[in-house]
């Protein structure tokens, strides 16, 4: 994996700051005092060992998770509320550790839900198929053909999730994720479970999103070598503090982050 | 542009077939491609706009007269304007197999002297950077889908639409520029160069005139009447003659629409939305059908299921007589086969997408005797031909009514063809390869004294002047009365039946044939299965007398098809036997792409085709194999030698044709 050439991108302004976060359920406490932040159209890996607290910082970052101190500053802008929905409208988008895509729904349908938001016909209108709704169809169609496109997933438009193989579902989910035309794309764990060629596949296609359209992309992988290739800066957890952040060689050799994580042996 | 004056200069060459299609049928529809989900097309009148803005482009990368023009990428619109841009410059287009590897490319671009490469995208982009540096006459590279170039920045990578705005701006300044350009090719112009897949060394550039390309397409055309009204899917490699000669030379002589996939995974989809007219695919293609209709009518309701055997039973009995318009069906199976065409075959025929066909050819290997009755008995037209790249894939082929499963027709039209004493089949046609690039020797030895191309296969033409292909000619040896012993012919018609997966046939310089025969363990222990004989492995259950018995049916019944044809009669299998192993090409019985090594085989098995000759009844032999996971062991077996019914030679129907026929391979 190696041989990808991670191409340069202008890198721009903090988009988003997070700042003396903690977060405890109980007396667990997930994530402590983290603070990072993340600029404009680069990928930035969170990483750590397994229950480290990364999911739970995505989950705060998206506005599922309400931390008990700290605060998140998203283009500029602390957020006052946390909640998802308020999250998506910012054009925060992410795809799921599990995946979370409707089973019994096409390929296609599953994507044009990513357009949910983008929508402004009303029910009724949709309902009847009738006015804008009608032209608007069309166009999100269009919006929608162009991932299917960019993703290489036309010969499964028609095919209902479920009966796809998982590394399949996994590519649906990040389009899903795409069709909401993110400024923030937030992916949990996209390699897991996946076999060699399909690892490689997804990381074309996560370098391609960010190049292509300038996501900025934050994402939690335990694959160190896709890791290190693929991020501009990573973040490292354990026991929910962070004990390193930085460039990938710096991470890499850095002595906290290889007893904690990567092991004596590497 | 004014149009060409059609009597002054003759639709001769490639180029200026376009510019009369440009002429006559401006507003009809030429190429289709499926993009964002929607069938997009493309005018006669437009394709003639887009070549031409891609030609005079290309002559600002200083692309020139007698140059050959590199090709790579599936089939896509773009690619195929690249071809016709590269003939109306006199340039010679040179179409890559897309999924070779770098390495692969290597050798075609430096042999072909590839100055300028026109490619699909960054997928065939990468390749071509990685192997650059060993290319040293590889001077600009042309991509088209501008998907992930944004950061190569290198200097001799240029965009298709930019060469194309390049070559709209030189059409302003200089309008009649292309015309003249046209109208300088000559029909005995190298039209296109097409590599031989190089099975058998270096692969070899063979290269077609205009003259014998538009020979070809025009005589195809003629045979199965195909006309603009025709559409073609093309999803089959571009470097392929066949493709080159389908979706390219005949959409050109025709004037028929050709349709490109959305992608090579899409290609069942599209074909069922397009539902062409003119249809090919190799075996394997309609093997997979087929499959996958059998499966799904396995989980479909008792009803559907009941209807579906019922009707395919009446479509095996009578379809292919109706199809092909024969007397002798009774009135009552017509009824029953119009029903069936109500309830079965016309929707099966839509699920295939095959609704629409008119004709379909299928070549490249043996068709399995089942899967071909299978499709013309729903009403397809599925037909064979024979031919290679040298010859335009356009040799032989079956006239619409005379179909015969094991021969590859009449020879076509304008193509004259003979069995030279040794058993080749020799061709001479204007359709004719006009030289392997580079290789005068190469093309000194393909053609015999008097001019006619030695095809390297061994055939002969059966009572009804039908060529039948019974294997290459090297493979083909001699019984020891004289007559012809076609091992692979003999090997192919075992392996027809399901419960056989391998068959070796000996017999050169014998008394007569024996053969051994490895089963198909899924096949023949499903069969034991549902007898509940109970096996405890392959070696077990290839030594049960019951499948003994089965193979024996098998081989009596491939024994009555050959007692049938007197050229081959004295071939059927005498004795044969089931080897106690399957044949691996981990032990080097079989070539990598599954070819039996009949030499080593006979070597390694010496005392079992003693045995076979011999007369003994059994024979004992112990091998060493090799498992998957590298250690080696032993199976020994004691093999029983079964003797098989051999039919007396029927009386040929013609005894003239017949002794003219056993005179040319005597």
């Amino acid at each position: 994996m190696s041989a990808l050439p991670v191409p340069s991108r202008p890198v721009g302004e903090v988009i988003l700051a997070v700042e003396n976060i903690a977060l405890a359920f109980g007396g667990v406490k997930a994530l402590s005092d983290v603070s990072f932040d993340v600029r404009e159209s680069e990928i930035r890996a969170i990483i750590g060992p397994n229950g480290a607290g990364k999911s739970s910082m995505l989950n705060v970052i998206n506005g599922v998770y309400h931390p008990q101190q700290g605060q998140v500053r998203f283009k500029g802008e602390v957020r006052r509320r946390m909640d998802p929905h308020h999250a998506a409208s910012q054009g925060i988008a992410r795809t799921f550790q599990n995946i979370a895509l409707f089973k019994g729904m096409s390929v296609l349908d599953n994507i044009m839900t990513g357009r949910n938001l983008k929508m402004r016909s009303t029910l009724l209108e949709q309902a009847l198929w009738w006015g804008r709704s009608r032209r608007e169809e069309l166009e999100h169609r269009e919006k929608v053909e162009h991932i299917i496109d960019f993703l290489q997933i036309e010969h499964i438009r028609k095919t209902p999730v479920g009966r796809l193989p998982y590394g399949l579902q996994k590519r649906v989910e990040l389009a899903r994720a795409l069709a909401a035309e993110p400024v923030l794309l937030l992916l949990d764990e996209p390699m897991a479970g996946m076999n060699v060629e399909e690892k490689q596949d997804m990381c074309r296609f996560i370098l391609d999103v960010n190049d292509e359209f300038g996501t900025t992309i934050v994402l939690i992988e335990h694959d160190m070598g896709v890791v290190m290739d693929i991020s501009d800066r990573i973040v490292v957890l354990d026991y929910g503090r962070k004990i390193a952040d930085g460039y990938p060689a710096e991470v890499r050799s850095n002595q906290a982050v290889i007893d904690a994580y990567l092991g004596v042996a590497h | 542009m004014s149009a060409a004056a059609p009597a002054a200069h003759p639709a001769d060459t490639f180029p200026r077939l376009l510019l009369e299609h440009a002429r006559a049928r401006a507003s009809r529809t030429s190429i289709r491609e499926k993009d964002l989900g929607i069938w997009q097309s493309w005018t006669w009148a437009q394709v003639l706009e887009e070549t031409r803005a891609l030609a005079l482009g290309l002559t600002s990368l200083g692309f020139a007269r007698g140059e050959s023009l590199a090709i790579i990428g599936d089939n896509r619109p773009q690619l195929y304007w690249a071809m016709a841009a590269a003939q109306c410059l006199g340039g010679v287009p040179v179409p890559l197999y897309q999924d070779a590897v770098a390495e692969e490319m290597i050798y075609i671009l430096d042999d072909a002297d590839i100055r300028v490469a026109v490619v699909e995208d960054q997928e065939q982009v990468d390749k071509l950077l990685e192997v650059k540096a060993r290319l040293p006459k590889l001077e600009h590279i042309v991509y088209e889908d501008p998907r992930g170039m944004r950061h190569y920045t290198q200097p001799f990578l240029h965009r298709y639409a930019q060469i194309q705005a390049r070559g709209r701006a030189i059409h302003g300044d200089h309008p009649g520029l292309f015309e003249r350009e046209v109208m300088q090719g000559r029909s005995g112009d190298v039209a296109i160069m097409l590599y031989t897949s190089g099975t058998t060394g270096k692969p070899k550039g063979v290269r077609h005139t205009h003259a014998s390309l538009i020979a070809a397409a025009r005589g195809g055309c003629e045979f199965d009447r195909l006309g603009p009204q025709d559409e073609i899917l093309s999803y089959l490699p571009m470097a392929w003659v066949g493709d080159n000669l389908f979706s390219y030379a005949q959409a050109l002589v025709a004037g028929f629409t050709i349709n490109c996939p959305e992608s090579s995974d899409t290609v069942m989809t599209d074909l069922r939305e397009i539902g062409p007219t003119y249809y090919f695919a190799p075996p394997r293609v309609f093997e997979n059908l087929l499959t996958q209709v059998t499966i799904r009518m396995e989980d479909a309701s008792q009803v559907k299921r009941g209807l579906f055997n019922y009707f395919l039973g009446v479509a095996r009995r009578c379809g292919a007589q109706i199809l092909d318009r024969k007397p002798g069906v009774s009135a009552k199976d017509r009824l029953l086969y119009a029903l069936g065409n109500l309830l079965v075959y016309g929707p099966l025929r839509n699920v295939l997408g095959m609704s629409r066909i008119r004709v379909a050819y299928t070549a490249g290997a043996a068709i399995g005797p089942d899967l071909f009755r299978f499709y013309r008995s729903i009403g397809i037209n599925l037909k064979q031909l024979y031919g290679s790249t040298e010859t335009c894939a356009y040799v032989c082929l079956q006239p619409d009514g005379q179909i015969k499963l094991d021969s590859v027709g009449l020879p076509a039209p304008g193509v004259e063809v003979k069995i030279a004493d040794d058993g080749e089949v020799l061709v001479k046609s204007q359709a004719m390869l006009f030289d392997y690039h580079k290789r005068p020797d190469a093309t000194a030895e393909v053609f015999d004294a008097h001019g006619y191309f030695r095809t390297g296969d061994a055939g002969f033409f059966d009572q009804d002047g039908h060529l039948k292909i019974i294997d290459r000619a090297k493979d083909v040896g001699r019984l020891r009365n004289g007559a012809v012993f076609a091992p692979n012919y003999i090997e192919n018609k075992l392996k027809f039946f399901a419960y056989i997966k391998e068959a070796v046939a000996f017999g050169h310089e014998r008394d007569m044939v024996c053969a051994f025969v490895n089963i198909d363990l899924g096949a023949v222990g499903n069969w034991a299965e549902r007898r509940s004989i109970a096996y405890s492995g392959y070696t077990d259950l290839a030594g049960r007398p019951e499948v003994y018995q089965l193979i024996q049916d098998c081989v009596e019944q491939v024994n009555a098809e050959l007692a049938a044809d007197p050229m081959v009669a004295d071939s059927q299998i005498h004795r044969f036997l089931i080897l106690h192993k399957e044949l691996d090409p981990d032990d080097d019985e079989l070539t990598r792409t599954r070819k039996v090594r009949r030499g080593f085989i006979a070597q390694k098995y010496a005392p079992l085709v003693e045995a076979l000759y011999g007369g003994k009844r059994s024979c004992f032999i112990q091998t060493e194999v090799k498992f998957e996971d590298g250690r080696r062991g032993i199976i020994s077996a004691d093999l029983r030698i079964q003797d098989a019914k051999v039919h007396p030679r029927h009386e040929p129907r013609d005894p003239q044709r017949a002794a003219d026929a056993q005179r040319a391979v005597a």
